[in-house]
């Protein structure tokens, strides 16, 4: 049995990632797991990437939440990343909460939390974490690499970054840079974290009372933004909960009121506020055409990667046209490359609940040519 | 060529092994899969319609939801071997323009569509003073997607005024190839074949 792969890994690698802040990071630490069996010449391996605050637990019960894995219904046996065809693997991004190394875990050097002595991190720094961990598991090419709203983000970093390790890449309800909309909705979650008198200036881990109020707010506004109008008009309408009247007071009067509440609550039980700080920097910071003055087509120049890109006509966060302009520029770059806008009311969350279309694009597409 | 629609048929069989080729309203991706299955073609669709788009990527073929109207003028100049659009130009809002795009984009362009000067569409005006459905036009006048009617003898003007040449054409009734003769008048569908 290679204790490499399974479920619950975790591994500290020596790297050190290269930051594109100019710093190196190092030792680094990945929580990770793995779903189905790596072939024998190691070319069936599929790299899910997860979103802001999602994690390596995409298709295992969540250990803090009881709850099924994020990605559930996409990954497993028979389903469209079916595990009885590909090595799924899954990994904590840096800079996040659940096993990898991020402001929460211990610096080597102090013995303390690293707080906001954690350097600042990219997507691409994510990635190429990500990428130490593949190597240290013996895949040289990923079969696919797939990711929806951050995930896509970093999938299209991989190809951008190691094309030769990536035969194809699904980009799901994604962007190839963070619009001043996104940065905007990022900034007001920080700011209700770093407003918090409990933030402590990121140095609460010794008190055991982190700023749940401040990331809880933070939440709520990015819930929000996960949405559709049309969706909570019909979940929510203006319906009062548990009451005939209105309050006239600050109670959550409307049931869309208790509903972000609860959402913004329970998020703070499995989630770090300063993890929130700098994965949302690190989406902020994100623009592949950056590097390349600005032509988007270069970043992908000479690709032998195929790409697949899915956006859903509701999602205001990530809309289709932020999807299209990245299929012009692997257009531009000649690239391999499939494009589908797909209907639903559901907004940018879209991407993580029941769709048949999205299986029948992302299992056709992972199976093809195979 | 396995069972396509006869008009994608003359295409399949006069694109050679290996070229480029951008398939424009592919729909689920017929000619696609039979390129790149019988001629290791380089095929890549676009569509408009989402359901066609997703039934094309499902089934491993790589194509781009768009619209031909705008989405085109994205694709680079020569990318393309040919460009082909089979029984679409006459739903198109400025026609014209999308040849020039397809001849931009690929060094020849396959173009197919229905011939509104078959004799039987002349009779329906002609007689019965009704817009005609049939085979090659299926729908009545208010739900039909062709918006640019237009016949054989239109399709070689344009050509000629836009300096296009035409390399070939193949002319077809009931789904069978038929002779040059008087094919604007006898001709259900035709197939040009255009380059600069």
């Amino acid at each position: 049995m290679d204790e490499r792969f399974g479920p619950d890994r975790k591994v500290r690698l020596l790297g050190p990632v290269a930051l594109d802040s100019g710093r190196t990071f190092a030792p680094v630490e990945i929580a990770y797991e793995t779903y189905g069996a790596l072939n024998a010449d190691a070319s069936n391996a599929v790299l899910v990437c997860h979103a802001l605050t999602g994690d390596q637990y995409c298709a295992s019960d969540h250990p803090l939440t009881g709850k099924p894995g994020w990605w559930a219904r996409m990954v497993g046996p028979g389903k469209p990343i079916d595990t009885d065809r590909f090595c799924v693997i899954c990994a904590n991004v840096l800079g996040s909460c659940m096993g990898s190394s991020g402001p929460s875990s211990e610096d080597p050097a102090t013995g303390q939390p690293y707080g906001m002595e954690f350097p600042v991190i990219t997507i691409g720094d994510m990635v190429r974490a990500q990428e130490l961990l593949v190597t240290h598991l013996g895949i040289d090419r990923l079969h696919a690499v797939v990711g929806g709203s951050m995930g896509g983000m970093q999938t299209l970093a991989w190809a951008a970054l190691f094309p030769q390790r990536v035969a194809r890449a699904v980009v799901i309800a994604s962007a190839a840079r963070h619009s001043a909309q996104n940065i905007a909705f990022h900034e007001v979650g920080r700011q209700a974290i770093m407003a918090d008198p409990k933030w402590r200036g990121g140095a609460y881990y010794a008190e055991n009372d982190p700023p749940t109020a401040g990331l809880s707010v933070a939440r709520m506004a990015a819930h929000i933004t996960y949405l559709s109008e049309a969706g909570l008009t019909e979940k929510f309408g203006r319906r009062l909960q548990d009451r005939a009247d209105k309050s006239f007071g600050f109670d959550a009067d409307f049931q869309v009121e208790s509903y972000l509440r609860y959402q913004g609550l329970s998020f703070t039980g499995r989630f770090d506020a300063n993890s929130y700080l700098y994965i949302t920097r690190a989406m902020d910071y994100f623009d592949l055409a950056d590097p390349h003055e600005g032509r988007l087509a270069r970043a992908f120049a000479d690709t032998a990667t195929r790409f697949c890109l899915v956006s859903f006509d509701s999602d205001w966060l990530y809309p289709t046209a932020e999807s299209r302009r990245i299929v012009h520029a692997l257009n531009g770059a000649g690239a391999d490359v499939s494009f589908v806008e797909l209907s639903s009311p559901f907004g940018h969350d879209a991407f993580l609940l029941d769709n048949p279309e999205l299986d029948r694009v992302v299992s056709g597409f992972l199976g093809a040519g195979a | 060529m396995s069972a396509l629609r006869p008009d994608l048929a003359i295409i399949a069989r006069h694109i050679e092994p290996g070229a480029r080729v951008l398939d424009i309203g592919c729909g689920s991706g017929d000619l696609m899969a039979t390129l790149r299955a019988e001629k290791q073609v380089d095929a890549r669709g676009l569509e408009i319609d989402a359901a066609m788009v997703s039934a094309a990527v499902g089934r491993g073929l790589p194509v781009v939801q768009g619209d031909a109207g705008h989405d085109l003028a994205n694709y680079p100049s020569g990318s393309f071997g040919y460009a082909v659009l089979s029984q679409a130009l006459q739903t198109m809002d400025r026609p014209a323009d999308v040849l020039e795009q397809l001849l931009r984009i690929g060094g020849k362009a396959f173009v197919s569509f229905p011939n509104f000067a078959h004799w039987r569409v002349r009779a329906n005006l002609a007689l019965r003073g009704r817009m005609p459905v049939n085979r090659a036009l299926p729908e009545s006048w208010h739900e039909t997607p062709n918006i640019h009617h237009l016949t054989i003898a239109d399709f070689r003007s344009l050509a000629g005024e836009r300096k296009m040449r035409i390399e070939r054409s193949w002319y077809l009734t009931g789904g069978e190839q038929r002779a040059d003769w008087l094919a604007n008048l006898l001709a259900e569908q035709a197939v040009f074949l255009l380059s600069r």
